[in-house]
C-alpha cells in the first residue's frame, strides 16, 4: 500500500503537539480510519520522536530533575494511587517512560547515594517489579504502559514488527524464486556491516538493478531515510555493490512515500517497496 | 648557504628552524616565526641550493676519510655555473670564507682540468674493461678510484668532479694497461677487437647508438652543457694520443680531444658517479660479462689479481682448510694489488704535480689511494671516546636526515650509500692524530662550517650511526643480507647499543631474503595460428620468407647464445650481415609487423625474469652449472660464491642504464639491424603491448570469502610479472624512441636550443605524461611509475629540455617530493621505497640534468590525487616485497656490498666478523637426481605446451588455479568447519568447568586440532585430483587427442595440488586457530554461555503440521495485551471497560500466534510472556474493569464462583496458553513480586479466591512446584505490608499449604479442616 506524501503530511500535522497515550493514538484512529493502526502508530511514534529530540535536553538540566522529583514526591504523598508521573509528563510534554526513568534515576541516586548503571535503570523499566519502592514501581509501570511512543514495550513491539517483516520478505523472496544470502549468514561470512539480505544474482525492476534489501520496520519519511542513508546503506554499497551505479540508493522522489501492506512501511530504499509489491 | 649552515653550527639557529626554513617556499615569510628564524629570513633566497650546498658540504668534509667504495657525488647542479679560475690551493681560502655560495665550485674545474691533462692518455683504455659486464656502462667502475678521494674539489661541484675523477682513474688504469699490456688474462666474454688497443678498428656507426654510456662521458667530459666550461687544456693531449680510426664527425666539432677519447672511455661509465673500487674480485666461475657498448675487454690486473685469489680460494675449499686460506690469499693479493696501486698512483700524480689534497700536501697518505696499501693493517678502529664536535655532527646529522626523510635530496640510496661509507670508512690512526693536532691549530681561523668536522673516522662514524638511527624505518626495510651486516657491525655496536639492538632485532624478524637467482633459458616463441598462419600474409611469398625469418631469427640467438661470451666474438661481425640481410628481405615483403611481433614476444620471453636487472648482483649463472645443480643448490653455490669474492666490484648505487643479459641480444640486434621500418613496427608493438599490460587490472579487491590470502599471492605474482615486463618493453621502447637523437656527447648550448625548438613540434610516440597523470589518479603509480622511469632513463641529452618531457620530469619529480616514507593507508611502505628507488636513479642518470631536481618549481604541474579510493588503488595494496624491489633497483645491493666489504677489510684485526664457511660433504647423488628429475618433468611440461595451442596451457593454468582455490576453499567448508564445530563442543565443556586463562585454553584446543589439519592435504590432493580432470575435459575442445588431454589433465592437477595444498600446508594451522579463535569470541560475547545446545533445542522451533501461518503477529498481540494493561492500570476513563469475550477471544490468538513461529521471535515471546503474566497479576487482583461478564451471584457456594466468574475462564485460559504454547519458561514468579501482590493489598474488598485458584492451577499445570510457591510467600511475608493485609497473606500461605499438602499422602487430615479456603474468605 502506497501512502501518498499529502496523506503523510496531513496525518504529521494532525499530531503537531499530542500526548503519546492511548488517548492520542484513539483520536488518530477515528481521525484517519482508511490507514492501519501500525501505519499510524509508526508515524506517531516517528513524529513524536522528532519533537523529543527537539526537546530533550531541557528535561534534563539538573534543575528540571530535581523539580520533578519533587513533584513526583509530593504527588504520592497526596495520593499514591493517582497517576502522578503520568500526569507530570503530559503537562510538561515529555515522553512519560523518559519521565519515569528521569524520576528513577534521581531516585535510585538518593537512595544509593551513586549515579545508578544504565543496565540497571533500563533493567529496572523494563520490569519495574525490581524498583525497591512499592509505589514508585506502579508510578513507572503506569508510565511504560501508556507511552505509546518510547519505553520498553513500545521497543519491543517495534523489534517485533522488524522481526516480522523480515521473515515477510523472506517470503515473498522464496516466493519469487529470488536466491539471497541473509544477514546471519552474511555475519557469518564475516561481513560488518550487512544489509538484511543480499541478492545472490541481481534482479531488475522498474529498470534499476536491485542487489541488497533492507526492511527497515518504520515509516520512511524523508528524514529517516536521510539517516539510514548515512549510516547504513552507504556501507553495504560499498561493501555489496561494487558496479552499479549509486543513484538507485537515494530513492525518495517527489511526493511518493512507499508503504508495505502491512501498514508499516518497509520500502528503503525504494527497491524494496517494488520488491513487495513483485 | 653558508651562512645557515654556520648558523647551525654554531648554534645559533636550531635544526628545527633550519627545517621549517627550507620547507617554507621563497616569498613566503610567515611573521610569526621565532626570532631564530629572523637570521634565516635574509636568506630565504637561498633555500633551493642549501639541500645541494649541505650534499657537497658533507661530502667534501668526509672526501679525505672515504676509501672504500665509490664516491657518492650528489647530482646537485649549483657548482657548474661558475668559471673554473679558482686553483688548488685556494681551497682553504674557500673553506675560510662564509660566503662560499659563490665559491664552492670554481676549484673544481681547476683541479679536474690538471687532473685530466695529466691523465688522459690512460683515460683512452679505461672503457675496454667491459669485464664488468652486463653493466651497460662503466667498466672502469671496477678499478680503485683515486680520485673520488684525491679530487679536493669532490664536495664543491659534483659534476666537474666526476669528469675529474674520471679521468684520474683512467689514468691509473691506463698506466695498468700500458703497463702490461698483453699481460691481459683471456677472459671468456665479450670482447670486440679483443685488447684494448685492438679495439681501434670497432666500427664507429655502431658505436654511436650502443654505447649509452659514451654520452655520458661526453657529458662529463664537457660539462660545457648548460653553460660554456670547457677545458682547453685537454685538447692537444687527447688528440694526440687517439687513434685515427677513432675520430668520427662527431668528435670533431665540438669536442674533438673528448671524443677521441671516448672512442674509448665512452665505453666507460659516467665516472662521476661510479668509481673503482679499491678492490675488484671478479668471480671466475660466473660468466665474464658483457660490456653493452660492445668495447673490445681488455682485461684489467685488477681483474687477473683478484680472479686469481679466487680461483685459489676455490681450491682451497676443496682441500676443506677454507678460512684462513682464502682469507690469506686474497689478503695477499689485495696487498699486492693496492701496493701497485699506489705506485700508480704516485707515478700518475708527481708529474702533474698535484697534491691532491691541498690542505696536506705532504701526506699522500690522506689520499684514499695511498692509504690503501696499508690500509688492512691501519684501520682505525673507531672509538666513541674520541668524537669531537659532537654537538655540530648532531646538528648536521638531524639536518642531514631530515632532508632525507622530506624527500629534499634526489636520491635517498644514494645518500644512505655515503652514510654507510661513512660508517665503514677507514683512517689510518697516524694521519688522524696528526690531523687532529692540524685542525686544532687551524680551527681558531676557521668558520664552523669550515672547519673540519669529519677529518676523524670516529667522527664519520658517529655521524653515519646517528643518520643510520634516523633513518632506522627505511633500513629495517632493507633484504635481511644488508640487515645482517648492520646488525653485526661492531661500529654501530659501540657508538649506538641501542641502533643495534634495533638492528639485531629487525634482523631477526626479517623474512626479506632476496634472491636474484633465476635463470633465463632461451625458449622460442611458439608458432601461434591466429596470428602466425597463412591468412595473416598476404602472399604465399611474404607467408614462407616470414618462415624462414623465423627460423633465421633462432638460429641467430642460438649462435649468439652459444658464443656470445667467447674471446673475440662480435656480434656485429658475425651476425651484422646475416641480420641486415634478413631485414632486407621483410622489407621486400613488408613482414616487419610480423616480425616486430615475434621479436617482442622473444623479448619478454627471455628477458622478464629478474635476471634481467640482476646487473650489479651476479651474473647469469652457467646453463650447465644450473643443470648440475638445480636451482637450489646453485643459490647457495651463488651465496658461497659471493663470499669468496666479497670485495665485489661496488659500483655505487646508481649505475647508469643498462641492458644485462638477453637483452643485450636484442639491443644489438636493433642497432645491426638498423632498419627504420623494423624499429617503427616495434616501437607500435611495444607501445601497444605497453598499453595493455599498463592497463590491466591487476587486484581485484573484493575478495568473495575467506581465500583471500591465496589471492593476494597470486595478485602479488602477477604483479611483479606485469610490472617486470612493463619495464622491460619499457627500456626498449625509451631505447628505440630516443635512439635517432643519441648522441656522445652533451650537445652545445645553441645546437640544444634549435634542437629543442624542432622537437617541440613532434608528438611523443607514447603519451607517457598522460599515462602517468591517470596513473597518479587512479592510484596506480606503483606499477606506472617504475616503467615509465626505464622509458625515461634512455632519453637522449636533448629529451629533457623538451616541454613534454619536461613536464612528465616535473610530474615525477612531484611525486617523487610527496612520497614522504611512512607506513599509511593510501600506500605500503615497500610501494613507495620500490618508486622512490627507482626516481631516485632516475634523477641520477646521465643524460637526466643536473638542475632538474633542485632547480624545478615543483608547483608547476599539480598532481591531482582522487581522494576517493578507486577498486583499483594498486598503491594501497602491499604489492612490492623486498625481492621485488632488489629486482627492480639491484644497484641496492651495493650498500649490501659496501658493508660486506667493510667486514672482509677490517677482519680480525678489529675483531670483525669473519665469514665462516663449513665445508660440507656433497650432497649424494641420489637428491640430486631428484633434484634434475624435477627439472626434467618441469622442461617436459614446458615443452608438451609449447607445441600445442597457447589455449591449452591456458585453460590449464585457469583449471589448476580455480581448482586449487575451490580446494581451499572446499577444505574450509568441511574440514575446517567440522574441526571448528569441535572446537566449539571442547571449549564449551572446559570453558564451564573452569574459569581458566581462555587464550591457553584456546592453545590446548587448537594444538589438538592441528594433527587432524594434517588431513587437509590428503583430502585436498583428493579434491584436486577428482575436479581438475573434469574442468580440463570440459574446457578442451572434444576433438582433443587422449593422450594430449591426459597430459593436460596431470598438469592441471599437478598445478592445482601444488598450489592448494602449497597453501593449506603453510596455512592450515593459522586457518584452524583463526577461525576457532572467532567462534570462541562469538561464544564469549553470548550472555546465556550454554550455547545453541540445550536450552535452545527445548524451545520449540517449528510450528504445528500444517500450519497456514495466518495467526496474528506477534508485535499485533503484544500491542492489544498493551491496551488492556493500560486499561488496567489506569488512568482511565469512568465508563471505561474491557469486554470479557473479546479478552477471552485475544487470549485465544494469543494462544495461535504463539503456535505459529514463524513470525515469532525470542524477544516477542518474552514480552509477551511477561504481558501476560502482569496480566494475570491485573486480573487476580480485580484490577481489569471487564464488562459483560456474567456477575457472580452473591451467596453462592465457592464452587459455583469459581464457575461463574468470567476471571476464572480468564485465568485458565492464561494457564493453559503458558503451559501448553509458551516455548520458553513463562516468568510467573512475577505474580509474587512485590508490585504485583501491592495491587492486592490496595484491592478494598480482595478476593483471595482468584489467586488462590491461580496458585493452584501454577502447581497443576507444572509451572511452580509446591515448594516454590511457598518460599515465595513466605519472601512476600518479609516485606513491609500493612499488618491486615499480612495477616491475610499468612492464612492464605498456610490454606495454600494445607490444601497442597492434603492432595500429598504425607499431609496431615487435621490441619486440612481447620484452614480450609472457607475460613479465610470468612475471615477477610
Amino acid at each position: 500500500m502506497k501512502l501518498s506524501k499529502a496523506q503523510y503530511d496531513e496525518i504529521a500535522q494532525f499530531l503537531g503537539h499530542v500526548q503519546p497515550t492511548r488517548q492520542s493514538l484513539r483520536k488518530l484512529k477515528e481521525k484517519f480510519p482508511s490507514q492501519s493502526q501500525s501505519t499510524l502508530l509508526s508515524i506517531f511514534s516517528q513524529e513524536y520522536q522528532k519533537q523529543i529530540k527537539r526537546t530533550h535536553a531541557k528535561h534534563h538540566t539538573a534543575e528540571a530533575v530535581e523539580t520533578y522529583y519533587q513533584r513526583y514526591l509530593n504527588g504520592v504523598m497526596k495520593n499514591a494511587a493517582a497517576p502522578v508521573l503520568l500526569e507530570l509528563a503530559n503537562e510538561v510534554d515529555f515522553a512519560p517512560s523518559l519521565m519515569a526513568r528521569i524520576v528513577l534515576e534521581r531516585f535510585l541516586q538518593e537512595r544509593e547515594q551513586a549515579i545508578p548503571s544504565k543496565t540497571l535503570i533500563n533493567s529496572m523499566l523494563r520490569d519495574p517489579s525490581q524498583i525497591p519502592d512499592g509505589v514508585l514501581a506502579n508510578q513507572v509501570y503506569q508510565c511504560t504502559v501508556n507511552d505509546c511512543c518510547y519505553g520498553p514495550l513500545v521497543d519491543c513491539i517495534k523489534h517485533a514488527i522488524g522481526h516480522e517483516h523480515e521473515v515477510l520478505l523472506r517470503e515473498m523472496l522464496l516466493e519469487k524464486n529470488l536466491s539471497f544470502i541473509a544477514e546471519d549468514q552474511l555475519r557469518a561470512k564475516g561481513y560488518d556491516k550487512t544489509p538484511d539480505f543480499i541478492l545472490e544474482v541481481p534482479v531488475a525492476v522498474e529498470g534499476h538493478i536491485i542487489h541488497w534489501i533492507e526492511s527497515k520496520a518504520s515509516f520512511g519519511d524523508e528524514s529517516s531515510h536521510q539517516a539510514y542513508l548515512q549510516d547504513q546503506f552507504w556501507s553495504y554499497w560499498n561493501r555489496v555493490q561494487e558496479s552499479a551505479f549509486p543513484g538507485q540508493i537515494s530513492c525518495i522522489k517527489g511526493d511518493t512515500v512507499y508503504g508495505s501492506d502491512q501498514g508499516i512501511s518497509l520500502w528503503i530504499p525504494k527497491s524494496y517497496s517494488l520488491i513487495v509489491e513483485l | 648557504m653558508a651562512a645557515v649552515l654556520e648558523l647551525l653550527l654554531r648554534e645559533e639557529v636550531a635544526v628545527g628552524a633550519v627545517l621549517r626554513w627550507l620547507r617554507q617556499g621563497p616569498g613566503h615569510r610567515p611573521a610569526e616565526e621565532n626570532h631564530i628564524h629572523d637570521k634565516l629570513v635574509s636568506l630565504s633566497l637561498l633555500q633551493k641550493d642549501f639541500v645541494p650546498f649541505l650534499l657537497n658540504f658533507l661530502r667534501e668534509q668526509t672526501s679525505q676519510i672515504l676509501t672504500n667504495g665509490p664516491s657518492t657525488p650528489a647530482k646537485t647542479p649549483n657548482s657548474k655555473a661558475h668559471g673554473s679560475q679558482r686553483t688548488g690551493s685556494e681551497r682553504r681560502a674557500g673553506h675560510a670564507t662564509s660566503s662560499r655560495v659563490q665559491l664552492f665550485s670554481q676549484r673544481t674545474s681547476v683541479t679536474s682540468c690538471t687532473t685530466d691533462t695529466s691523465f688522459s692518455p690512460a683515460a683512452a683504455s679505461s672503457g675496454s674493461s667491459s669485464f664488468s659486464g652486463s653493466n651497460l656502462s662503466s667498466p672502469c667502475s671496477d678499478f680503485p678510484s683515486m680520485a673520488s678521494s684525491s679530487s679536493p674539489s669532490f664536495g664543491y661541484s659534483p659534476v666537474l668532479n666526476h669528469s675529474e675523477r674520471r679521468s684520474s682513474q683512467k689514468a691509473s688504469l691506463g698506466s695498468f694497461l700500458t703497463a702490461t699490456p698483453e699481460a691481459l688474462p683471456v677472459r671468456r666474454g665479450r670482447r670486440k677487437g679483443g685488447s684494448a688497443v685492438s679495439a681501434s678498428g670497432r666500427q664507429v656507426p655502431r658505436d654511436m647508438g650502443r654505447s649509452l654510456a659514451e654520452e655520458e662521458d661526453g657529458k662529463n667530459d664537457s660539462p660545457s652543457w648548460s653553460g660554456g666550461r670547457r677545458k682547453r687544456s685537454e685538447v692537444p693531449l687527447v688528440s694526440a694520443r687517439s687513434p685515427p680510426s677513432q675520430l668520427n664527425l662527431n668528435n670533431l666539432e665540438e669536442f674533438p680531444p673528448m671524443g677521441a677519447a671516448s672512442g674509448w672511455t665512452n665505453k666507460s661509465k659516467p665516472s662521476r658517479r661510479i668509481n673503482p673500487t679499491p678492490v675488484s674480485a671478479e668471480r671466475p666461475l660466473s660468466k665474464p660479462k658483457t660490456c653493452f657498448t660492445s668495447t673490445p675487454v681488455s682485461q684489467s690486473p685488477t681483474a687477473r689479481f683478484s680472479s686469481g685469489s679466487s680461483l685459489e680460494a676455490f681450491s682451497t675449499v676443496q682441500e676443506g682448510n677454507l678460512t684462513s686460506a682464502i682469507s690469506s690469499s686474497l689478503q695477499e693479493e689485495r696487498e699486492m694489488l693496492k701496493k701497485e696501486r699506489c705506485k700508480l698512483l704516485h707515478q700518475a700524480s708527481s708529474p702533474a704535480g698535484i697534491s691532491l689534497d691541498p690542505g696536506t700536501p705532504t701526506k699522500p697518505s690522506y689520499t684514499r689511494s695511498a692509504s690503501l696499501p696499508a690500509e688492512s693493517h691501519l684501520v682505525t678502529c673507531a672509538d666513541p671516546a674520541k668524537i669531537s664536535c659532537k654537538k655540530q655532527l648532531e646538528c648536521l646529522a638531524q639536518l642531514y636526515s631530515s632532508c632525507i626523510a622530506e624527500n629534499l635530496v634526489p636520491n635517498i640510496f644514494l645518500e644512505l650509500f655515503f652514510v654507510l661509507q661513512l660508517l665503514t670508512s677507514k683512517g689510518t690512526s697516524t694521519a688522524e692524530e696528526e690531523e687532529e693536532s692540524d685542525l686544532e691549530v687551524n680551527e681558531g681561523s676557521k668558520n664552523a662550517s669550515g672547519r673540519q668536522h669529519f677529518r676523524s673516522v670516529h667522527n664519520c662514524v658517529y655521524f653515519a650511526v646517528q643518520v643510520l638511527d634516523y633513518q632506522y624505518e627505511i633500513i629495517s626495510h632493507l633484504e635481511k643480507g644488508t640487515l645482517k651486516f648492520l646488525a653485526e657491525n661492531e661500529r654501530i655496536a659501540s657508538f649506538s647499543p641501542t641502533l643495534h639492538e634495533r638492528l639485531k632485532q629487525a634482523y631477526e624478524s626479517s623474512t626479506a631474503k632476496v634472491s636474484l637467482l633465476l635463470p633465463c633459458s632461451v625458449q622460442s616463441v611458439s608458432f601461434q595460428p591466429e596470428t602466425d598462419n597463412r591468412s595473416n600474409f598476404p602472399s604465399d611469398r611474404a607467408f614462407h620468407i616470414f618462415k624462414k625469418q623465423r627460423d633465421i631469427f633462432y638460429e641467430l640467438l642460438r649462435e649468439w647464445e652459444d658464443n656470445h661470451e667467447k674471446t673475440g666474438w662480435d656480434f656485429e661481425r658475425v651476425l651484422g650481415n646475416k641480420i641486415r640481410a634478413m631485414m632486407a628481405h621483410l622489407s621486400a615483403t613488408c613482414n616487419h609487423s610480423h616480425f616486430a611481433r615475434l621479436f617482442q614476444k622473444q623479448l619478454i620471453q627471455m628477458c622478464k625474469g629478474p635476471v634481467g636487472g640482476g646487473a650489479s648482483w651476479g651474473d647469469t649463472p652457467d646453463q650447465d652449472v644450473l643443470n648440475m645443480l638445480g636451482p637450489d643448490n646453485l643459490s647457495r653455490l651463488k651465496r658461497l660464491q659471493e663470499r669468496f669474492v666479497v670485495p665485489q666490484s661496488i659500483r655505487g648505487p646508481c649505475p647508469p642504464p643498462s641492458f644485462p643479459g638477453c637483452q643485450q641480444f636484442f639491443r644489438d640486434f636493433i642497432l645491426s639491424a638498423g632498419s627504420y621500418q623494423f624499429n617503427q613496427h616495434l616501437v607500435d608493438s611495444l607501445c601497444l603491448k605497453i598499453l595493455e599490460l599498463d592497463g590491466l587490472t591487476l587486484v581485484e579487491h573484493e575478495h568473495s570469502d575467506g581465500e583471500a590470502d591465496m589471492d593476494e599471492q597470486d595478485e602479488k605474482k602477477r604483479f611483479t610479472v606485469v610490472l617486470l615486463s612493463l619495464r622491460l618493453l619499457a627500456k626498449f621502447l625509451g631505447f628505440l624512441v630516443f635512439l635517432p637523437y643519441r648522441t656522445v656527447e652533451q650537445p652545445t648550448r645553441d645546437l640544444q636550443d634549435s634542437a629543442v625548438a624542432l622537437r617541440n613540434q613532434t608528438l611523443p610516440v607514447l603519451d607517457v605524461l598522460k599515462l602517468l597523470r591517470r596513473s597518479i589518479r587512479d592510484h596506480r603509480s606503483i606499477l606506472t611509475v617504475p616503467w615509465i622511469v626505464e622509458f625515461l632513463s634512455l632519453a637522449d641529452h636533448i629529451a629533457p629540455f623538451l616541454d613534454y618531457y619536461r613536464k612528465v620530469f616535473c610530474l615525477l619529480l612531484q611525486v617523487y617530493r610527496l612520497m614522504v616514507l611512512s607506513e599509511d593507508k593510501e600506500m605500503s611502505f615497500l610501494n613507495k621505497l620500490l618508486i622512490l628507488a627507482v626516481l631516485g636513479w632516475l634523477f641520477q642518470v646521465p643524460s637526466v640534468p643536473e638542475e632538474l631536481f633542485f632547480a624545478t618549481d615543483v608547483r608547476q604541474e599539480g598532481v591531482m590525487v582522487d581522494t576517493v579510493t578507486s577498486a583499483q588503488a594498486l598503491d594501497s595494496v602491499p604489492l612490492v616485497d623486498q625481492q621485488l624491489l632488489y629486482t627492480c633497483c639491484p644497484y641496492l645491493g651495493e650498500l649490501r656490498k659496501l658493508l660486506a666489504s667493510f667486514v672482509a677489510g677490517s677482519g680480525a684485526k678489529n675483531g670483525g666478523f669473519i665469514r665462516k664457511i663449513t665445508p660440507t660433504a656433497a650432497e649424494s647423488l641420489a637428491p640430486k637426481a631428484s633434484v634434475t628429475q624435477r627439472k626434467l618433468q618441469v622442461e617436459l611440461e614446458q615443452a608438451f605446451f609449447h607445441n600445442q595451442p597457447p589455449s591449452l596451457r591456458r585453460t590449464v593454468e585457469f583449471v589448476a588455479e580455480r581448482v586449487g582455490s575451490n580446494c581451499v576453499k572446499h577444505i574450509k567448508a568441511t574440514l575446517v568447519a567440522e574441526l571448528v564445530q569441535r572446537a566449539e563442543v571442547m571449549l564449551q565443556d572446559k570453558v564451564k568447568e573452569e574459569d581458566a586463562n581462555h587464550d591457553k585454553l584456546l592453545e590446548e584446543v587448537c594444538a589438538h586440532l592441528y594433527e587432524e589439519g594434517a588431513q587437509a592435504l590428503i583430502k585436498g590432493r583428493e579434491f584436486c585430483k577428482k575436479k581438475g580432470p573434469e574442468a580440463v575435459r570440459v574446457l578442451l575442445p572434444e576433438e582433443t587427442s587422449a593422450a594430449v588431454l591426459s597430459s593436460a589433465e596431470d598438469i592441471a592437477v599437478e598445478l592445482a595440488t601444488e598450489k592448494a595444498c602449497g597453501w593449506l600446508s603453510a596455512n592450515i594451522a593459522a586457518l584452524i586457530k583463526r577461525e576457532v579463535k572467532a567462534t570462541f569470541n562469538r561464544m564469549l560475547k553470548v550472555p546465556g554461555l550454554p550455547l545453541p545446545s540445550e536450552e535452545a533445542l527445548e524451545l520449540r522451533r517449528d510450528c504445528p503440521p500444517g500450519c497456514q501461518h495466518r495467526a496474528p503477529f506477534p508485535s499485533q498481540i503484544i500491542n492489544e495485551i498493551k491496551d488492556v494493561l493500560c486499561v488496567a492500570v489506569g488512568p482511565r476513563d469512568e465508563d471505561e471497560v474491557i469486554d470479557h469475550d473479546w479478552l477471552e477471544s485475544l487470549l485465544g490468538r494469543l494462544s495461535q500466534t504463539l503456535r505459529c513461529r514463524k513470525f515469532m521471535c525470542p524477544t516477542s515471546e518474552q514480552q509477551l510472556a511477561k504481558c501476560t503474566v502482569e496480566l494475570a497479576s491485573l486480573l487476580v487482583s480485580d484490577r481489569v474493569p471487564l464488562s459483560a461478564g456474567i456477575k457472580p451471584p452473591e451467596k453462592s457456594s465457592e464452587r459455583l464462583r469459581v464457575k461463574n466468574n468470567p476471571t476464572y475462564g480468564l485465568l485458565k485460559l492464561l494457564l493453559s496458553v503458558w503451559k501448553e504454547d509458551f516455548g520458553m519458561p513463562v516468568p510467573v514468579q512475577l505474580m509474587f513480586s512485590r508490585k504485583n501482590i501491592g495491587y492486592l493489598s490496595e484491592v478494598k474488598q480482595r478476593e483471595w479466591d482468584l489467586f488462590l485458584f491461580m496458585l493452584h492451577g501454577l502447581v497443576e499445570h507444572d509451572l511452580m512446584r509446591t515448594s516454590e510457591i511457598e518460599s515465595c510467600l513466605r519472601s512476600l511475608g518479609e516485606l513491609p505490608w500493612p499488618s491486615d493485609f499480612l495477616k491475610e497473606l499468612e492464612m492464605l500461605s498456610r490454606v495454600f499449604t494445607s490444601e497442597h499438602h492434603r492432595e500429598e499422602p504425607r499431609t496431615n487430615p487435621r490441619e486440612l479442616t481447620r484452614q480450609s479456603l472457607g475460613t479465610v474468605t470468612a475471615q477477610s
